[in-house]
């Protein structure tokens, strides 16, 4: 007979970023016991991680166990000892042929275990091995260990409860519905829980409450995908001829989603005196702070609205918008007020404020940082707009609107200098500096922020790393991984001619962990094979700009049926010449010892089409190349040919290996 | 309409209604209810405590002269301390605020992540802010450790924020309108605090008085630790409360200083451990004290 399986782990609100990640791991570790099943499902709310899963047997299949006993020739006293001790008569053992005799077996029964029983002893286990960020303990400290208290357990194998206890909470059928809107115990069974919830105001499936909170903000269900990063109704908008609409955040949509158990949407207002102020600002306080979709026009313009989604189902008496919008409006009034007061003091005027700002106890303070960036612009070739830019910088840091609003650090500065009559290249280098703080965004939008944003991650890299500050495993809290991939994608991205390498202090360490750096960048975020980027690095790495050209010269070359060929040729003399350990002869190459026709035809090639692209030659070389491995021993029986032959292809690969190093190339042939 | 005092009122009888002690506000200032010898010695060990009391706390940095709505250097936390918390503490909570008169159903309330540390007194928790219409009115918080001691009966703390709730239940755009009682505002009683410690904490506070002040109060508690024996047969009556006055005295002269722009960056870090090594120290002696015998005794 086969089994549904409902578990259910009630606790106190989760923090909404974990659950995905607990989900995942929840469904391996039940897959994980081996118990056959039919399919599987996991779910959560902020009150709850569930797994359904149907298909379940009864119990494990019945076994038969073959115990081998005496010989056929022992006594028979023996025998019958054999038999007791197995719980069986002489009579129900038989006699089989091994290969060292005839001897007396019993084939033992196993009764399969009951599954309930299987669940009951490893459940405790599966939901405590949950990994979580960050656990407590809530019954004291030798009790159980979670992301937040077990308050309730379900489960049920078909009709009947899979005893367990966890925290001094027992499994039961008991289930809770929405903390104010619904009960406080909901009986259930598998078949009917995901309604038993519906009735009490918990939506079970977070599909269904994006959806939710999609069709709140005024889209409707039938369009082909909820839009990212656009206004709603741009897209799909709900009322025809509508143009405006809620800004779609897929990382709010998300939390909300698991924030809530009955997700509403509603729609407020705010007084559009305050749009006076920058957009950046009202946006961050209503996504950051208060967790509101913005609205915009068809122009992209900020409307006065906002969409709060609530974990009510309605707000009849409109208590809810009130709320919300009387909070937007101390938000907004305190910004408007840091706003204002911020503007007394210019930017400029800042700079000395710095010393007072601690960058890192051993690197001393934001004024020296500064005055480091100051200095690495003009050495890498800085403008004055880029210097001045550097200068000022870090100055917002020291603004109450920075203090109150971390996350706008750079755009508070870079919105100041241009109140404060900054040109344009200026403002924009300090708005952009901390660009791009992902592998997705944007690098500065001018060469002068480009600069900047190169400088200060720079500098940061090479204080921390000669302080001994450098990342270990996952532990990395000065975001230096972050750094290396921002000037990573700065270099790449700007087409910056600059050498990384003579920018790193000689430091091995950070040299290391650029070049990992380096490779991710190109495999993971550019999509390039891991042997092109390890082609492409062997042939030098310092100019990031010229390795991302080379990259896709060598992606455009791998389309050539003579690629791999000729790699698999390169691969060859590079074994060759590191088995002779052969660096070049002092002579260089004599005409006069070529001997074979092949090794001929192979120079010619060589001389005639060296200094060329190797994209305009590669269809004439290999052929050659091919002809030569063909016919020619390069280990003559003559020692100065043989060297000759050597320095012959130490040539052809240091003439070629200028773009990559083509024998790191992996071939399939 | 709920005054600011019927809130308090209100809170205070659910609280007492569930077995808390209801306390009177510490008597040295605190930078928060945290501080209180009622919260952060009473956590420790492994005796239950149920206690809750509204402490005036002083933030030197929020002054803002008295001009600003909603930021107050002096706010009024309502602090309540369960110990150990018990399993339905979330309902009992959201009870309160149904006791001062929100109408859950038609409001809407959410538990946001928030783990709350705390360096200067080695203490840190798990729990969240709770939001009330999108205003955080409360921090709730299970207690893992506090005077780097991890604590075996853990504690559940509610932090109710007086002035926004107040504000929230009585529609003001400004703390300074809210009704105190009948016939007073918040201004009426407040307003000169504000103003006056603002002047004070930013512009005339003497840097070389405090520091001399930090001195004098670190070097009298540091001196009592020193005395303190956990071997001495009258160590019940040794004075650690005392000892901890100055150590929060020091914590709030640290942060007056702090708002005076008196403390430099190498300072900062420094001055930061030495406060925390007092907390730490009267933490532990603490938990040492109450101990009523030791394990290792009862073995002899």
């Amino acid at each position: 007979m086969s089994l549904p399986f409902l578990l259910e782990i009630g606790t106190e609100e989760i923090p909404d970023w974990m659950i995905k990640n607990a989900l995942e791991d929840l469904r391996a570790k039940f897959v994980g016991l081996g118990i056959p099943h039919e399919t599987v499902q996991v779910d959560a709310t902020p009150r709850r991680l569930v797994l359904r899963a149907s298909g379940l047997p009864e119990r494990q299949a019945d076994s038969v166990e073959r115990v081998q006993g005496p010989s056929k020739s022992a006594p028979p006293q023996a025998v019958e000892g054999f038999a007791r001790k197995q719980g069986a008569a002489p009579a129900d053992l038989a006699v089989e042929t091994t290969p060292k005799g005839e001897y007396y077996v019993f084939h033992k029964k196993m009764a399969g275990r009951a599954t309930k029983d299987i669940l009951a002893a490893a459940l405790p286990g599966v939901v405590l091995g949950i990994y979580f960020p960050k656990t407590m303990y809530w019954t004291g400290k030798s009790g159980p260990r979670f992301i937040r208290p077990i308050r309730w357990l379900v489960a049920l194998l078909g009709d009947e409860v899979v005893p367990f206890e966890i925290g001094g909470v027992r499994a039961g059928n008991l289930s809770a519905g929405h903390r104010r809107l619904g009960a406080a115990q909901v009986a259930v069974t598998c078949e009917d829980y995901e309604r038993r919830l519906r009735e009490n105001c918990v939506i079970l499936s977070a599909d269904e409450r994006r959806a939710r909170i999609l069709q709140g903000l005024g889209w409707q269900a039938e369009a082909p995908a909820p839009p990212v990063g656009q206004t709603l109704s741009s897209v799909n908008p709900a009322v025809p001829g509508a143009v405006a609409g809620a800004k779609v955040d897929p990382a709010l949509l998300e939390t909300l989603t698991y924030l809530t158990e009955y997700p509403t949407a509603i729609e407020g207002g705010f007084d559009p005196a305050f749009l006076e102020l920058p957009s950046e600002v009202l946006v961050t306080v209503m996504r950051h702070h208060q967790r509101y979709f913005s609205v915009e026009d068809a122009e992209g313009k900020l409307l006065p609205r906002f969409f709060a989604v609530m974990n009510i189902g309605a707000d009849p008496q409109g208590f809810v918008r009130r709320g919300n919008e009387r909070v937007l409006r101390a938000r907004f009034t305190d910004a408007r007020f840091f706003w204002d007061s911020d503007q007394k003091k210019t930017l400029a005027d800042r700079r000395k404020d710095l010393a007072s700002v601690t960058f890192q106890a051993k690197l001393g303070s934001y004024r020296d940082k500064a005055r480091r960036m100051k200095a690495l612009v003009k050495e890498l070739g800085g403008k004055a707009s880029a210097v001045r830019a550097a200068d000022l910088c870090k100055c917002d840091l020291t603004t109450e609107l920075v203090k109150e609003f971390p996350e706008l650090q750079g755009v508070v500065g870079g919105l100041y200098a241009r109140a404060q009559g900054e040109r344009e290249d200026v403002w924009q280098a300090i708005y952009d500096h901390y660009k791009p703080v992902s592998m997705e965004d944007s690098i500065p939008r001018n060469a002068a922020g480009r600069l900047v944003a190169l400088a200060d991650k720079l500098d940061t890299l090479r204080g921390c790393f000669r302080v001994g500050l450098i990342p270990t495993g996952s532990r990395d809290p000065f975001a230096l991984r972050r750094a290396a991939q921002g000037v990573v994608k700065i270099l790449v991205e700007g087409g910056m001619d600059l050498p990384l390498l003579d920018l790193l202090e000689g430091n091995a360490e950070l040299t290391a962990f650029f070049q990992e750096r380096v490779k991710f960048y190109f495999k993971d975020a550019r999509g390039f094979q891991y042997d092109e980027v390890n082609a492409a690095m062997a042939a030098g790495w310092s100019n990031l700009a010229d390795l991302g050209a080379r990259l896709t010269r060598i992606q455009g070359l791998r389309q050539s049926p003579d690629f791999e060929p000729l790699a698999a040729s390169f691969k060859r003399i590079r074994n060759i010449l590191e088995k002779e350990n052969f660096e070049g002869a002092a002579a260089g190459l004599r005409e006069d010892l070529l001997e074979e026709e092949p090794e001929k035809e192979l120079y010619r090639e060589y001389q005639g089409i060296a200094g060329q692209p190797i994209e305009t030659v590669i269809s004439r070389l290999r052929p050659k190349v091919d002809l030569f491995f063909d016919k020619v021993l390069v280990n003559a029986p003559r020692e100065e040919v043989r060297q000759n032959r050597l320095q012959l292809l130490f040539e052809l690969r240091r003439e070629f290996s200028k773009v990559a190093d083509f024998s790191e190339i992996v071939t399939t042939s | 309409m709920q005054s600011f005092q019927d809130i308090i009122f209100k809170l205070k009888e659910y609280w007492a209604e569930r077995g808390c002690i209801i306390q009177e506000p510490y008597d040295v200032e605190v930078g928060a209810g945290t501080m209180c010898p009622e919260t952060f010695l009473r956590v420790l060990g492994p005796d239950p405590y149920r206690v809750a009391y509204v402490q005036p706390s002083r933030r030197p940095a929020d002054g803002r002269y008295g001009d600003n709505p909603n930021r107050l250097f002096k706010h009024s936390q309502f602090q309540v301390i369960l110990k150990p918390s018990p399993d339905d503490i979330i309902e009992q909570y959201l009870g309160s605020l149904e006791a001062i008169g929100i109408d859950l159903k038609q409001h809407d309330i959410k538990f946001e992540e928030d783990n709350w540390e705390a360096p200067t007194l080695g203490a840190w928790g798990i729990g969240w802010q709770v939001m009330l219409d999108g205003l955080e009115i409360s921090q709730f918080t299970y207690f893992q450790q506090c005077g780097g001691i991890d604590l075996d009966a853990v504690p559940a703390e509610l932090t109710y924020g007086l002035e926004r709730l107040t504000a929230f239940l009585q529609v003001r755009d400004s703390v300074y309108d809210i009704e105190w009682a009948k016939g007073f505002s918040y201004g009426d009683v407040r307003y000169r605090d504000e103003l006056q410690y603002s002047v004070y904490n930013f512009e005339m506070a003497d840097i070389k008085t405090l520091w001399k002040l930090f001195d004098l109060h670190e070097g009298e508690a540091t001196r009592l630790l020193g005395a303190y024996d956990p071997k001495s047969p009258g160590k019940k009556r040794f004075p650690l409360l005392p000892t901890y006055d100055h150590v929060l005295k020091c914590s709030n002269l640290f942060n007056t200083l702090d708002a005076r722009g008196a403390i430099s960056v190498t300072e900062r870090v420094g001055v930061i451990q030495r406060v925390r090594k007092m907390a730490v120290g009267v933490a532990q002696a603490w938990a040492d004290q109450s101990r009523v015998a030791p394990v290792a005794e009862v073995a002899e």
